[in-house]
């Protein structure tokens, strides 16, 4: 009876335990999900030329969702910031050209250490850049 | 039936905090505007009636050197000025409770550092850009004695706000006002 408590507990642990890691630098170009899937529901493009607005307008959203901004180029078209409440949410978000008439707007974010990977977070991120930049956010094909 | 309730005491706490630590989601109100967020615009907002952006955010610089903060990271031509500075984080009330923990024979860690954050945005405002509008917001992290964080937070207490444009408002010559 005592044996068979035991080994349900090793099982159990061990089952707990698979979603952890074997080898901890294999994290440093380690990907979640599709590549292909995750830069879609990250990305949105504007009909839109005026890059330093768009930047400073996701600035402002950034702001207006609680984030303090860490670091921002105007050069490379990247912003960095930082929201902490209890947590520690960290998000990039870059702003380049696409084609001749269109902008193309990334967010990447990361929660407590772990790449965020589900599409609701950016959903409500592009929400609320839509509202401010007075423009639709299109989904790219 | 008393074998098994022993087995299971010991094994279930740092079980379940196993699976905790390798699953963590987003929280949904994360990334979502609420009536807050609106709030928290206007107080940590202020209009200034010049269009000279580059004179405000010197100005901001300056200031936060006044503060004894330090420049992480600037850029003047999307207006963003990032600084920050480590101060002791020691409160009386942890001390006293420390101190009766330890008459018990506990150890109680307490706040020791604490680094500030200020971010300072300005934005060109008005129908013809006429206006700058100056964003600061705030937040820190507090390490106990222990060297764990114990707080992550905003900070969000009006005071600091009205005090800090209050301040920015002197150094300009002009008047701060609210959006």
């Amino acid at each position: 009876m005592r044996r068979i408590a035991i080994s349900f507990w090793v099982v159990l642990i061990i089952a707990g335990l698979s979603a952890c890691q074997t080898d901890s630098r294999q994290q440093l170009l380690a990907t979640a999900e599709s590549q292909v899937a995750l830069r879609s529901m990250q990305s949105r493009v504007f009909d839109t030329t005026d890059r330093e607005t768009t930047m400073r307008t996701a600035i402002a959203t950034l702001q207006d969702l609680g984030f303090v901004i860490d670091k921002a180029d105007a050069e490379l078209g990247a912003v960095s910031a930082t929201k902490l409440d209890r947590y520690m949410l960290r998000m990039t978000v870059t702003v380049r050209p696409r084609g001749q008439s269109q902008l193309l707007v990334r967010a990447s974010a990361e929660y407590q250490e772990k790449e965020v990977v589900e599409p609701e977070p950016y959903q409500n991120f592009f929400v609320a850049l839509e509202k401010a930049m007075f423009l639709t956010a299109n989904q790219i094909d | 039936m008393f074998a098994r309730n022993r087995l299971l005491r010991p094994l279930s706490l740092p079980l379940i905090a196993t699976l905790a630590a390798c699953a963590v989601g987003t929280p949904k109100e994360a990334l979502q505007l609420t009536e807050q967020s609106l709030a928290e615009r206007q107080m940590q907002t202020r209009r200034f009636e010049t269009a000279d952006e580059g004179r405000i955010l010197v100005a901001v610089v300056g200031l936060l050197q006044d503060l004894g903060f330090n420049l992480d990271e600037s850029e003047s031509r999307l207006g963003v000025v990032v600084a920050s500075k480590t101060r002791d984080a020691t409160e009386a009330k942890q001390v006293a409770l420390a101190i009766l923990a330890a008459a018990f024979g506990a150890y109680a860690p307490i706040d020791d550092r604490q680094k500030m954050r200020a971010s300072v945005i300005t934005r060109p405002v008005g129908a013809n850009n006429q206006h700058v509008a100056v964003r600061v917001t705030f937040q820190r992290i507090v390490w106990d004695t222990s060297k764990t964080v114990s707080k992550a937070e905003a900070l969000t207490d009006p005071d600091h706000y009205s005090t800090f444009f209050a301040r920015l408002s002197e150094a300009l010559f002009l008047e701060a006002h609210e959006i």
